[in-house]
């Protein structure tokens, strides 16, 4: 058995430390909104943690393309591990949005179009394990959810386009959208930092858990490989 | 000289995951032989013969066909080979005729409603012939099956244990079709658990255990009484 | 051994040596015609599919309770919930015959293109589909008064068919291959394919509303992506979940 790489180790270190700095960077640093006091500073693991929740997917769809071409199984773990990771940081996504919500749109949920793309891609991420688990053999198991993966992965782009043609309240924050939005703000230099900060931190949380999850898969294997040996 | 063996099969082994169902496996059949490929339950036979069919992929080692290379050449394999499994694969809302010219579509058989007559007349269902494949009895189903095999006439024709399911005259039927397109110099390898029908009908006979083959006999230098011995013998060996 | 031992009675097993397209579009026309005689013969697929279609919009009649003013803005989502499930029902029902009696195996067999497969079961589905929708839109509008042909409407009806479709024929080849197989076609299905429904509601609903076409377009266009997109990966990935 491989013992946890150094590198592993190291990459353990700088996601603690990032996390702590951009928690302090959010509570301490930046400023606060003036329009939605304190429960604004949500928004800074809100959307990282809607970044990661979207990498995921796209790692995992990537993973799949792989699987497929080269037949080789660590794809597959690679594929897996992302959307489980994936699934929890979309769910902290929705809800911190929620929590964000409550105060802001007195409501904790609304059926515009952000939402729910979101929970779309919650959905999709569940289906695909939910595929997996009805499947015995190992093979057919990975190259269903590899295809599963890319099919999720070209639609929810498109979920979310469409449903942009439709007037949104959900606050824009980034690019050209409608002022009328209710709980729209402009960053102030300071927030643009933690902001950027907080996505950084957040994809450095994502890689060293696929890491962890990957080693996690490939001990498993390992595992079962042992066990059919013992038997026959 | 063309030559005489029609499957080839060199080291093959197959793993799904992490199990190993046939390892390094050696195979070959000629020309109009006719192969019992005898074995206990999980032996690997279903497995074995899925990948000679196309169906499913080699891990490692060579299989050819009619000097066709799997997976590389399936579609040539494909046009030379027939298969009939213990699942009819036939449409039970279609009658015997359409069955069989669906097939003969798929397969680019010219004259099909020539060649539809011909295959019908073979497997004594010609009188049954506009009738819905669900009103068929298994054993008329299993004919009709051979049919549909057959039906393209293929160098090669693969059966996974044929007489599962029915009863002693719906297999003496069968073993009387088997016959006949034996005697049409198709080459057959069978997959069976009946060692007193393999005896009858096969001309050589292989055991697969634990997957690989162990054991291998021509028809000419075994006395049937000692088929059983043989293959317990075989089956013995790790 | 003599390698001409192979007779024949006759030369009537001969094979046509085609130019692949033809082999495809032969095997492709083959498979339509297939499900198309085996479901004009039982009828099961369409009695079924109809019926259920009918039911759900009666439950919708009593869920909903609507006055004539809130009808014409939920009519294209009750239809498309209809459409939606009925279609699940047909798809499921389509790759199940298939597989239950090894018949997947059976085309799978034959040397054709694993793709003419999927395109034959694609347009065989599509056509049951259509079938139903061309029953239910009369009966919506003459139930609820409400005129639903406008050919904009029936436009945007068929291309939202043609994207389900082409999304369902693949993912209900991988459901039938599972254990859990009915349920988990829905799962894979629906989160996939909201892009066609939100496409084929908002495009109905802007024709029945008589608005303009520059409003109606982005929606159309969003429907010919998703079809466009959709069945070139279909194309591409058909092989993998077929093959072992």
């Amino acid at each position: 058995m491989e013992s946890k790489p150094r590198f592993l180790s190291i990459l353990d270190l700088v996601s603690l430390t990032l996390l702590l700095v951009a928690s302090g960077l959010v509570f301490f640093y930046a400023p606060m909104e003036a329009v939605m006091g304190q429960v604004q500073r949500v928004f800074y693991f809100h959307v990282a943690a809607g970044w990661v929740g979207m990498l995921g997917f796209l790692v995992a769809a990537v993973a799949g393309i792989f699987y497929l071409r080269t037949n080789d199984h660590k794809w597959d773990v690679v594929g897996l591990s992302s959307v489980e990771i994936g699934m929890v940081f979309a769910f902290i996504n929705i809800v911190t949005g929620s929590i964000w919500a409550r105060p802001i749109w007195n409501t904790w949920w609304t059926w515009d179009p952000r939402l729910t793309t979101a929970t779309v891609m919650e959905l999709i991420y569940a289906a695909y394990l939910m595929l997996r688990s009805g499947i015995e053999d190992p093979d057919r198991r990975a190259r269903f959810g590899a295809v599963y993966a890319i099919l999720g992965f070209v639609s929810v782009p498109m979920t979310f386009f469409s449903a942009r043609l439709f007037r949104t309240i959900h606050p824009v924050v980034i690019g050209t959208g409608d002022p009328s939005a209710q709980g729209t703000f402009n960053m102030t230099p300071k927030m643009l930092q933690t902001f950027l900060f907080g996505l950084l931190t957040f994809s450095f949380i994502y890689a060293d858990l696929l890491w962890h999850r990957v080693r996690l898969g490939k001990l498993n294997d390992k595992i079962e490989q042992k066990k059919l040996e013992a038997i026959s | 000289m063309k030559n005489p063996a029609v499957i080839e099969v060199h080291k093959l082994s197959k793993r799904f995951g992490l199990r190993t169902v046939l390892r390094a496996l050696d195979f070959r059949v000629d020309s109009g032989e006719f192969v019992a490929l005898l074995g206990p339950n999980g032996a690997g036979k279903t497995t074995f013969l899925r990948i000679l069919a196309s169906l499913s992929r080699p891990t490692l080692g060579q299989v050819r066909i009619s000097g066709y290379y799997l997976p590389a050449q399936a579609a040539a394999v494909r046009c030379r080979l027939g298969v009939v499994s213990h699942l009819p694969l036939l449409y039970g809302d279609l009658t015997a005729e359409e069955n069989l010219r669906f097939y003969g579509k798929l397969y680019g058989v010219l004259n099909i409603d020539r060649r539809s007559i011909e295959v019908l007349d073979l497997v004594g269902l010609s009188p049954r012939r506009r009738d819905l494949v669900r009103t068929f009895s298994r054993g008329m189903q299993q004919r009709l099956a051979i049919g549909r095999a057959i039906f393209h006439n293929p160098d090669v024709i693969l059966f996974d244990e044929p007489h599962t399911g029915l009863d002693q005259d719906a297999c003496v039927m069968l073993d009387s079709v088997l016959k006949e397109v034996a005697s049409l110099g198709h080459t057959i390898v069978m997959t069976s658990h009946d060692l007193a029908r393999a005896a009858d009908l096969a001309s050589r006979f292989d055991v697969l255990s634990r997957g690989t083959i162990t054991a291998s006999v021509h028809r000419s230098e075994i006395d049937p009484d000692n088929l059983l011995a043989f293959y317990r013998n075989a089956i013995s060996q790790a | 051994m003599n390698s001409d031992a192979q007779l024949v009675t006759s030369d009537a097993h001969q094979t046509a040596s085609d130019s692949p397209l033809r082999s495809f579009l032969r095997a492709t026309a083959a498979i339509i015609w297939k499900d198309l005689s085996a479901e004009l013969r039982s009828r099961e697929l369409l009695s079924a599919m109809l019926v259920f279609a009918l039911l759900v919009i009666l439950i919708f009649n009593f869920a909903l309770d609507l006055d004539v003013e809130a009808r014409n803005s939920v009519t294209a989502g009750v239809l498309w919930v209809t459409f939606s499930f009925a279609g699940t029902l047909g798809l499921n029902r389509s790759m199940a015959v298939e597989k239950d009696r090894g018949c997947l195996d059976g085309l799978l067999l034959a040397p054709v293109d694993r793709s003419a497969i999927y395109f034959g079961k694609a347009i065989g589905n599509l056509i049951f589909m259509l079938l139903i929708e061309i029953i239910v839109l009369p009966v919506y509008s003459a139930l609820y008064n409400i005129n639903l042909f406008i050919p904009g409407l029936l436009a945007v009806t068929v291309l939202g068919s043609i994207g389900y479709v082409a999304v369902g024929t693949l993912l209900a080849t991988m459901a039938v291959q599972t254990r859990t197989r009915d349920i988990l076609l829905p799962i894979l299905l629906f989160p996939v394919v909201l892009p066609v429904l939100l496409g084929a509601v908002k495009g109905s609903t802007f024709f029945l509303e008589g608005r303009e076409m520059s409003d109606i377009w982005p929606w159309i266009n969003l429907l010919i992506t998703f079809d466009v997109i959709f069945t070139a990966i279909a194309f591409m990935v058909f092989d993998y979940i077929v093959e072992e």
